[in-house]
């Protein structure tokens, strides 16, 4: 394993959610990264975000990492969750919810209620 | 480098030949596409493993700042 997928492991073990993306939280640079940024936010959980545009190292050996091509890229105690797409359908469909609950992370239960109400 | 949505039809249905795919440029410039795939292959299967075999069969095209393709949104079905 290369420093840089040692670096990632370490990241993704010691933090209960990640969030490669492009940008930050606070201020995303893509929208498909703004996206999830977002979701999570809104959704008060904790998370650490990972900015690739500040790294090549990284953005490029994460895709190796997940066996995933693009950005962002969510991971939960360590596991690849999804991207973008999987995201917001997790999102829509409750299974985030279940996720976050299995894995003992808060979130706000209303505030994901009312996305889903929003685009329901 | 923009692709046409034929093209990435075709390298889909390399892997998927009997899938349902259903393409769209989302923004009209070759560089920004939806694709519904719908498989049998993929009962089973969570969506990222489902996700990253569709990935496979565009091997090369989205890779980096120097992809032919900078963004695919994709779905992925079982069908009914």
């Amino acid at each position: 394993m290369s420093d840089t997928e040692n670096t990632i492991k370490n990241v993704v073990m010691k933090n209960n959610v990640v969030l490669f993306m492009k940008g930050t939280k606070s201020m995303p640079q893509c929208g498909f990264s703004s996206k999830v940024a977002g979701i999570l936010n809104f959704m008060n959980v904790e998370f650490q975000d990972i900015n690739v545009l500040e790294n090549q190292e990284i953005r490029e050996t994460i895709k190796v990492y997940s066996d995933w091509p693009t950005i962002p890229q969510l991971y939960v105690n360590g596991e690849f969750v999804g991207g973008c797409d999987i995201i917001t359908e997790m999102t829509l469909s409750g299974e985030l919810d279940t996720l976050l609950k299995e894995n003992n992370i808060s979130f706000d239960k209303e505030a994901v209620n009312k996305i889903r109400e929003a685009n329901g | 480098m923009a692709i046409l949505a034929k093209e990435i039809e075709d390298l889909i249905r390399q892997n998927f030949p009997k899938a349902e795919i259903i393409i769209t440029d989302l923004a009209g410039d070759g560089n920004h596409y939806a694709a519904e795939i719908t498989d049998e292959s993929f009962r089973g299967k969570n969506r990222v493993q489902q996700q990253r075999a569709v990935y496979a069969s565009l091997k090369g095209k989205m890779d980096g700042s120097n992809g032919q393709l900078h963004a695919l949104a994709l779905t992925t079905k079982i069908p009914l």
